[in-house]
């Protein structure tokens, strides 16, 4: 057979039969397709769903099904009382609420935690939501006023007629917040002026910068708080000792700014030499160069790592335990030992109290990164 | 470096002798609070409660010694320390006094720098088993299974028990306390030992609290007392002598509910102890109402006991040693006079 017929034939064949694809299959039932195409396959996908099978029913039993919703103390959640297994003990939480939010914060005083909580929110999503109009208006008052009023509203003024609170009472969320909010704040400017000074033709600059990003960045977290906290008071005089909380903030500042200055590098190293060379070229100085043409760019690259590093840096707050401050996972380890609650089940229900928690807050974190990602990637429009 | 690290540490401890000599009283009356170190949390001895007060035991002895001076027993700033930190943030003068259930040992008394004032309660290692086993002493425990943490002196001293009263036992032993407790809980084991203290809070958290009981030998010594910095006696005698008063008041029945009374009392001890007649108070820094003070606020040694680890409590801690001597335990005051 000559070979131009064969090709003739089947195209002619192909031509005849071929048929519209079927629009109707939609992409959920093409995943699901997929799970069982091949022998494989099928036993991947049985294999997932035991193990999800396993890890998620003793999970609903254990928050959901089982659990007790209701009760005063621990005989509540006593398995003799309630006549059955019991789950989680959420009446526990229900009646320490106040303590993991505000810690031993005067229960007179809340409304204060709760204002600064308030305006904090506000100002927060007005700056952060891209659809909101004068958002620079929203970053002026986040940065410059809101610091003072904040600081006012938590530690009191006799002048303004709010009553003194010592920050050994605050804890639980608002200590988490406090820390990781500060952290963060200072972490990306201090971070990017480091990243920048590493980066300089400057040679003392570049010295200081390198020291003091690998001296903090080569300490755990855990030691430079311990140095904070129990070192810095044998060489001050005791009478002019820093607040225990302040101490442990600037340590988490440092920590955090040496870890985003390394991040912020990658960012300042990815770009092109052409786009200095541009802004050199169009006749800018050194500072409308970084902050007209290279950061915007760096940090939009970075925005992964930078977000990274606050989520990390929010879940190391837990470390401040070491030091005596009562954060959020400290304030529900701490409750689960009161007698009032003691029970088999009242820290496993704090764990995953706490746990909830801590996933909500980073898990919107990141959300929100990714929005910010997908927003600002304007080369792949 | 060398020279800089000399420099440190001659400075760190010009501070410390200053800290000293500087009186602790007066430091305390002029900033108006008693920086007391504490448990983070230790069922009965100190715990916040879901007001966020601090509430227990050793919290109460804090309490007494705010009340003895600024007749206020609020006046307490409470820092949370780690067993790591404790003698640490005594020495630096961070905090004036430890009340964090420090055991009284010669090495702490002697090495540290730190003194111990005077017991406030008399804790040590203890057995728990299972009420249906049917045993109500640990002599009879000749043959038991019993959990125990691992590489602790609790391990060491059950050893020793077992060995000095020639009964057999095995050993199940485990990395932390919570697998410890789960375990003897799931039944792995008889007898689960440690610190009386933490037996009774350890029972809370077992799914029958009440199938579960303490038997009443003591195999080891931990004495808790109060921790002051060395050097200052002043300081020193005040907090020693509040906890003199505290159980000195229940030796002659003065109560938070019948001070007032009782300071129109005939029997000299008690208007000696109420500073009715006397000017104890004045010879330690304090008015000579101290002691009524005092009372008013916390109450007396068994009040306290009773509201934060006896019978008023959860915990249900019997008094044993803690009693007072005329009632069988070794709690006792020398006189006030």
């Amino acid at each position: 057979m000559p070979m131009s017929h064969v090709a003739d034939t089947r195209a002619g064949e192909a031509a005849a039969e071929l048929k519209p694809p079927a629009l109707e299959r939609s992409r959920v039932a093409a995943q699901l397709a997929s799970l069982v195409s091949s022998p494989t396959n099928i036993v991947l996908t049985l294999l997932a769903l035991a193990i999800a099978y396993a890890a998620l029913v003793p999970a609903v039993r254990f928050l959901v099904v089982d659990a007790v919703w209701t009760g005063v103390d621990r005989e509540a959640c006593l398995a003799s009382t309630a006549g059955r297994p019991v789950g989680a003990c959420w009446p526990f939480v229900f009646n320490r609420i106040g303590f993991f939010v505000y810690g031993q914060y005067p229960i007179a005083e809340r409304w204060r935690v709760n204002v600064t909580a308030l305006i904090a929110m506000v100002l927060i999503a007005w700056a952060l939501a891209p659809s909101l109009p004068r958002r620079g208006i929203a970053v002026f008052l986040f940065f410059v006023p809101f610091p003072i009023v904040a600081f006012l509203l938590l530690t009191g003024s006799t002048a303004l007629g709010l009553e003194p609170v010592p920050t050994n009472l605050w804890g639980g969320v608002l200590v988490t917040v406090t820390i990781s909010l500060l952290g963060m704040v200072v972490s990306l400017p201090l971070g990017t002026v480091l990243a920048l000074g590493r980066r300089s033709s400057m040679p003392i600059v570049r010295l200081v910068c390198v020291v003091l990003i690998e001296v903090i960045r080569g300490v755990p977290l855990i030691a430079l708080l311990f140095m904070a906290n129990r070192m810095l008071p044998l060489f001050l005089s005791p009478g002019m000792q820093p607040d225990s909380l302040l101490r442990v903030i600037v340590g988490v500042c440092l920590f955090a700014s040496a870890s985003m200055a390394e991040v912020i590098r990658g960012g300042l190293q990815a770009l092109p030499k052409g786009q200095y060379e541009a802004a050199q070229s169009l006749g800018l100085g050194y500072w409308p160069m970084m902050l007209l043409i290279i950061l915007p760019q760096a940090l939009k690259l970075v925005i992964p790592g930078i977000v990274n590093t606050f989520i990390s840096l929010f879940k190391d707050t837990t470390l401040v335990t070491i030091v005596g401050i009562f954060d959020f996972l400290t304030a529900v380890e701490v409750s689960a030992n009161v007698p009032q609650w003691s029970s088999p089940v009242t820290s496993v229900t704090g764990y995953a109290f706490a746990a909830m928690f801590y996933f909500a807050c980073c898990y919107a974190m990141s959300r929100y990164s990714l929005a910010m990602e997908r927003r600002l990637a304007t080369e792949s429009r | 470096m060398k020279r800089l690290l000399a420099s440190l540490a001659l400075t760190t401890t010009l501070l410390a002798a200053g800290a000293a000599t500087a009186g602790t009283l007066d430091q305390v009356k002029q900033r108006g609070q008693v920086v007391c170190g504490s448990n983070p949390s230790l069922a009965g001895f100190g715990v916040p409660d879901d007001k966020g007060q601090w509430v227990g035991f050793d919290v109460d002895y804090c309490r007494a010694v705010a009340a003895a001076i600024f007749n206020d027993p609020t006046k307490v700033k409470f820092v949370p320390l780690s067993a790591k930190d404790r003698f640490t943030a005594l020495q630096t003068g961070e905090i004036d006094l430890l009340v964090r259930n420090s055991t009284w040992t010669m090495s702490r008394d002697t090495a540290l720098g730190v003194s111990f004032t005077a017991t406030n309660f008399y804790d040590g290692q203890a057995f728990m088993v299972r009420k249906k086993l049917g045993v109500s002493s640990a002599l009879e425990l000749n043959g038991a299974t019993v959990c125990v943490q691992q590489g602790t002196t609790t391990e060491l001293n059950l050893a020793d028990f077992f060995r000095s009263n020639k009964m057999k036992y095995e050993i199940v032993s485990f990395a932390t306390n919570a697998e410890t407790v789960r375990a003897y809980d799931s039944g792995r084991c008889d007898a689960f030992t440690t610190d009386t203290s933490a037996l009774y809070a350890e029972r809370l958290r077992l799914t029958n609290p009440d199938e579960h009981v303490i038997l009443p030998e003591i195999i080891s010594k931990e004495p808790f007392a109060p921790v002051v910095r060395k050097g200052d006696e002043q300081w020193f005698d005040l907090v020693r002598w509040v906890g003199f008063a505290l159980v000195g008041a229940e030796e002659l029945g003065v109560a938070q509910t019948n001070v007032d009374e009782m300071t129109k009392s005939e029997s000299p001890e008690i208007r000696r102890l109420l500073g009715v007649e006397s000017k104890f108070g004045e010879g330690i820094g304090l008015g000579n109402d101290w002691v009524v003070r005092i009372i008013k606020a916390v109450g007396n040694y068994g009040e306290i006991f009773d509201r934060n680890l006896g019978d008023g409590s959860r915990l249900k801690i019997k008094r044993g040693m803690n009693a007072l001597w005329s009632k069988g335990g070794v709690q006792y005051s020398p006189p006030i006079r």
